[in-house]
């Protein structure tokens, strides 16, 4: 008897209305609120500003930076390519050094397997170290619906959950925050603060150091993410800047980390190649300062029970994507964040996302698709940049985020149909393929002459393009196209005039105005 | 050199000064200018867009304009075109196209260049005649920046030009917003990219600011004269054909 597979269909996408993988409105409506906050576009300006600067200095002093870039980008590939295989591997590994291994296929199955892990250790608190994962799945909400409390520990993370507040960006998710606003947030909800706690980042931090001092010393249980996951070994690695990560993965009884599939790598001596790309590329340190290794449990030192929940949520979905699957390579270090000129002018909530920026704009359709409504807030992710091409050139595993998002671009509007958009473009092309109605167009143009008036300007325009002249002026469309002067007889004399004077400069050997050109190697510049 | 000369459908229609001095340049240079009269747009606005179908006749009519083996190489007074050619042609030839066209594109495609890349690479030639003296600062286009890799040549042939007073800009390598249909879809984004560059231009003190594209001097251009700085926009090849005999006409200085 043959067993039945079913009727081949695509991998599911994350599921609409879970998690954290989709806003309520569009980008440029959710780009509003940062774009109108002055003390948010100057935390945001200042903070990327310093981040770019010393990524800038640090990548620069390493010789064979490009070498890494390439080394990275073809292990992820690689491990891309033979994902399945690497996930039992690494499932293998796992459980033979003492873990146990679970697969959740979406946002709610890896919630509740770990609101089932919690609850069997009889515990209803869990600390938390910073995990991408468990914000995409939205973990901290279905845990406190079920009664478990969780305490995030990554002092950024902290800040964002003491405000109620969602992360604004993958590695600095407070970076939307001022200290004089940070101080704020823990003298109203960190209970038993010195209520003349100052705004010095030391003391702040020292605040934040006696709150979750206490919870390091007394929970039992622990959630993590996971930077990567090592398939020959078993190991998983999490690189941090405070501590706070090491305290959370040896001092709890139970150790359950959530890792999305695609931080898989094949081979241990890979880290080699990932430690020296991600902080210099997310922090622009040169190491970060704690980077955490462990392998299923050992008797007597650190977590007896150790899970890992691997969570695919939409990824297997992106995986069978070309776009989609180059997407997935990124070690979440957050440079392209930290260039790109639209984030830092919008700062991370106008994505809707747990993964903002570039690579968001790329990843979150992927994970979560674009098309299951007309006015998906993800459809208009992809349009979230101006190509400029900045993120390209800071991913340490070379992804070509612009090539992806034109890419994106190009699967939304194939999928959407006729368009007054489509219909424009459409036309335009219908006349751009036709010199003769191309010629006609352009003298229509002209037209424009008359709305710019006698100063030649044109300020107002209606809409679609008032977005353009609300800001900028036109200046009116000139009174002869460049096709029509090169066929004049205007233009024939401007370029016999050039050609004699080309001339005249080689037959006098060295005329002043040196219309034949100096060479290279006589320019001292 | 016979070269090929691709006005661009926004060089052709709003911005001929620019192209004119392109043609005028390479002349004096003692190269051959052709115009191939059945050029418009290299599809470039709907590819990114997010239109790849459309553009298709756009493409092979590019092809095969400049495909004629005469043609040694194509020029066009814009990095973004000039990159959407390179790199993005061969993308519509693969998945709209044939064999032929792929070919077709493949060949133009190896002999196009932006400006500043023929002078200095294909011509040899940094130090072209010009004579200007104006204070200029020079933006340098994100695509011609990162899709071309022009470098500093364009610097290197403005540091050449007679009696310019070349300034910095400060945070040149930030994007001006433009991004083509970016400026309507995400309008206040763009805007305050926008505002932040025509800021640094201002603080330079320059008569103008000049680059290689005028789509991006377009968006700049108009930014400025909303805030009435008194910073002009230029593009590139009008300081470079610019000479004492034959100077730009400053007064009516857009790109």
């Amino acid at each position: 008897m043959s067993t039945f597979l079913g009727m081949p269909a695509p991998p599911p996408r994350s599921p609409y209305g879970t998690g954290n993988l989709r806003g309520d409105r569009a980008f440029p409506r959710a780009a509003h609120d940062g774009l109108g906050n002055g003390q948010l576009r100057r935390n945001l300006g200042r903070a990327t500003g310093t981040i770019r600067a010393k990524r800038l200095d640090v990548t620069g002093e390493l010789p064979d930076w490009e070498a890494l870039r390439e080394a990275g980008s073809a292990i992820k590939t690689d491990a891309m390519n033979r994902l399945p295989e690497l996930l039992e591997q690494l499932e293998r590994e796992v459980t033979e050094r003492g873990g146990t291994v679970h697969w959740a296929r979406d946002a709610d199955e890896a919630n509740e397997i770990v609101a089932r892990l919690v609850r069997a250790t009889g515990s209803d608190e869990v600390i938390k170290v910073k995990s991408m994962a468990t914000q995409e799945t939205g973990l901290n909400e279905h845990l406190e619906s079920v009664g478990i409390t969780p305490y995030e520990t990554d002092l950024a993370e902290l800040i964002v959950q003491l405000a109620h507040d969602r992360p604004s960006h993958i590695l600095v998710p407070a970076i939307h925050r001022n200290r004089d606003e940070i101080r704020q947030i823990f003298l109203d909800r960190i209970p038993g603060v010195d209520p003349g706690l100052d705004n010095v980042p030391a003391h702040l931090a020292a605040a934040a150091r006696r709150y979750l001092r206490e919870k390091f010393l007394t929970a039992k249980v622990a959630v993590s993410g996971a930077n990567f996951g090592v398939a020959e070994t078993g190991t998983l690695a999490v690189v941090e800047s405070e501590g706070n990560g090491r305290m959370c993965l040896t001092l709890p009884e139970t150790l359950i980390t959530v890792m999305g599939i695609e931080k898989v790598i094949p081979r241990y001596q890979d880290l080699e190649v990932f430690l020296q790309l991600l902080p210099r590329s997310s922090t622009g340190e040169r190491m970060n300062p704690y980077t955490s290794l462990w392998t299923g449990v050992t008797p007597g030192d650190g977590p007896r029970d150790f899970h890992l929940v691997l969570l695919d949520n939409g990824r297997t979905a992106a995986l069978a994507d070309a776009i989609g699957r180059a997407a997935l390579n990124c070690i979440r270090c957050s440079a392209c964040l930290n260039v790109c000129p639209v984030y830092e002018r919008t700062g991370g909530h106008a994505y809707g996302s747990t993964y903002p920026g570039p690579i968001g704009a790329v990843l979150t359709p992927q994970l979560a698709g674009m098309h299951a409504a007309k006015d998906d807030p993800n459809n208009s992710l992809p349009y979230a940049s101006s190509l400029c091409g900045a993120c390209f050139d800071a991913c340490p595993v070379k992804i070509d985020i612009p090539s992806l998002l034109v890419e994106l671009r190009h699967q939304h509007t194939e999928r959407t149909g006729v368009t007054p958009e489509r219909l424009a473009m459409r036309a335009a092309a219908a006349v751009m393929r036709r010199p003769a109605l191309y010629t006609a167009a352009q003298k229509a143009s002209g037209l424009g002459r008359v709305i710019a008036g006698r100063d030649g300007t044109i300020s107002r325009l209606p809409p679609p393009l008032s977005g353009w002249s609300d800001s900028r002026d036109t200046a009116a469309p000139p009174r002869e196209t460049f096709r029509s002067w090169f066929a004049s007889e205007e233009g024939t004399a401007a370029l016999r005039a050039a050609a004699a004077e080309h001339d005249a400069a080689t037959r006098g050997g060295h005329g002043t105005t040196a219309p034949g050109g100096d060479h290279d190697e006589e320019d001292a510049t | 050199m016979r070269i090929g000369l691709f006005a661009t459908c926004l060089g052709d229609t709003l911005f001929p000064d620019a192209v004119k001095a392109t043609a005028i340049l390479l002349t004096r240079l003692g190269h051959d200018v052709v115009f191939p009269p059945d050029q418009t747009c290299c599809g470039q606005m709907h590819i990114n867009t997010g239109y790849q179908r459309e553009p298709v006749p756009l493409v092979r009519g590019f092809a095969d304009g400049f495909g004629d083996a005469s043609i040694e190489a194509v020029v066009m007074p814009s990095g973004s075109c000039a990159g959407s050619v390179r790199h993005q042609h061969r993308m519509v030839a693969d998945r709209y196209g044939d064999a032929a066209l792929r070919a077709g594109v493949d060949a133009v495609a190896a002999k196009t260049y932006e400006l500043s890349e023929l002078l200095v690479d294909v011509l040899g030639v940094t130090r072209v005649g010009a004579y200007f003296p104006h204070r200029v600062t020079y933006h340098p286009t994100c695509h011609s920046l990162r899709m071309l890799r022009v470098g500093d040549k364009p610097l290197r042939l403005l540091r050449a030009v007679e009696g310019i007073d070349l300034v910095e800009l400060p945070g040149a390598d930030s994007c001006c917003g433009f991004g083509g249909t970016f400026a309507l879809k995400n309008a206040e984004t763009s805007t305050a990219m926008l505002h932040d560059k025509t800021a640094s231009i201002a603080a330079t003190g320059a008569e103008v600011c000049t680059a290689g594209d005028s789509s991006c001097l377009m968006h700049i251009g108009g930014g400025l004269s909303r805030i009435r700085s008194g910073t002009r926009t230029l593009h590139l090849a009008r300081i470079l054909a610019a000479t004492r005999t034959t100077p730009d006409v400053l007064t009516e200085a857009t790109a």
